[in-house]
């Protein structure tokens, strides 16, 4: 499996994400912002950071570059695409998921540790965690205030869109609707999430949880690769 | 082709939580301002549009504000 990961003008935790692609047994390649294609990886990650400056609003200026419309393309045909903080805001920004990010209703940068809970198994990034299973991972974001008009969130909970919500002791950091720390495009193929997965997969670093998330995507699309025949 | 200047306001929408206004709100008293409320902060963009007529300026400028200088999920936005 093939994982590429996007390098914007500001991102920050790409690097990151490249390793813990490779630990997780993916080939992982990074792709510059103003390329034209994917290099035909199976999962594309956007990665924290502050693409562009965060200039205007956090996120908009990123999803104009052109390897988005390459990401948008392979969204449209299925692709996985993982968006980690300022990657969440970016496809957010772009329509890949539902919804926007907001400034923290603390008015400030928020960083430390939070539990999520797994609002759904059944999907490629979520498949490998254990039922009943919480995840720790940490968080550092200005703009982390999940918000959709009420009607819509309605709709979006209706249609399984939330993925991942926080939990318990840590509870909310940011104000979010309905506690949202991560959600999944209706075809189950985009996954948007504030917490840091690649900051939280090796036990040295205080939690490996967000392993899971890797592995079940490299399971993923590792049972998927074999069912095609391929 | 003449080239036309446009002011864009963008603000955030009633209901929608608006950090830089509450922040300000919060520092009032510490103005010894005590009458003021219901302070919103919007973001002003200036530019110039180089197109035969005014009416196809504005409908560039319109576009960007549409697509790039608001999000209409939770902004608003006005070409004057």
């Amino acid at each position: 499996m093939k994982v590429g990961v996007v390098v914007f003008p500001g991102s920050n935790c790409d690097r990151d994400a490249l390793h813990v692609a490779r630990l997780a047994g993916a080939e992982a390649v990074p792709l510059w912002h103003e390329d034209p294609d994917v290099a035909g990886a199976d999962l594309v990650i956007l990665p924290g950071g502050f693409a562009y400056g965060d200039y205007l609003r956090a996120g908009v200026l990123a999803r104009f570059s052109p390897v988005m419309r390459a990401v948008s393309a392979h969204a449209a045909a299925g692709g996985l695409v993982m968006g980690i903080c300022n990657g969440f805001q970016v496809i957010a920004e772009a329509g890949l998921v539902p919804g926007a990010l907001l400034c923290n209703a603390s008015l400030r940068f928020e960083h430390g540790w939070v539990r999520l809970s797994v609002e759904r198994r059944d999907t490629p990034f979520t498949a490998a965690i254990p039922e009943g299973r919480t995840l720790r991972m940490p968080i550092a974001h200005g703009e982390g205030c999940y918000y959709l008009p009420g009607p819509a969130l309605d709709s979006l909970e209706a249609e399984r869109g939330v993925l991942f919500r926080y939990a318990s002791p840590e509870g909310n950091p940011n104000g979010s609707a309905r506690d949202i720390a991560g959600v999944i495009s209706p075809d189950g193929r985009v996954c948007g999430l504030m917490p840091h997965p690649e900051r939280a997969a090796e036990a040295i670093l205080g939690s490996d949880d967000g392993m899971l998330v890797f592995r079940s995507i490299v399971e993923s699309v590792g049972a998927s690769t074999v069912g095609a025949g391929r | 082709m003449t080239s036309y200047r446009f002011v864009v306001s963008v603000m955030p929408k009633e209901g929608i939580l608006d950090p830089q206004g509450r922040a300000v709100e919060t520092s009032l008293p510490h103005l010894g301002v005590d009458t003021v409320h219901g302070v919103r902060v919007g973001r002003r963009v200036e530019l110039s549009v180089d197109a035969p007529t005014e009416a196809e300026g504005r409908a560039v400028v319109e576009r960007l504000a549409e697509e790039l200088f608001s999000n209409p999920l939770i902004e608003t936005w006005t070409v004057g």
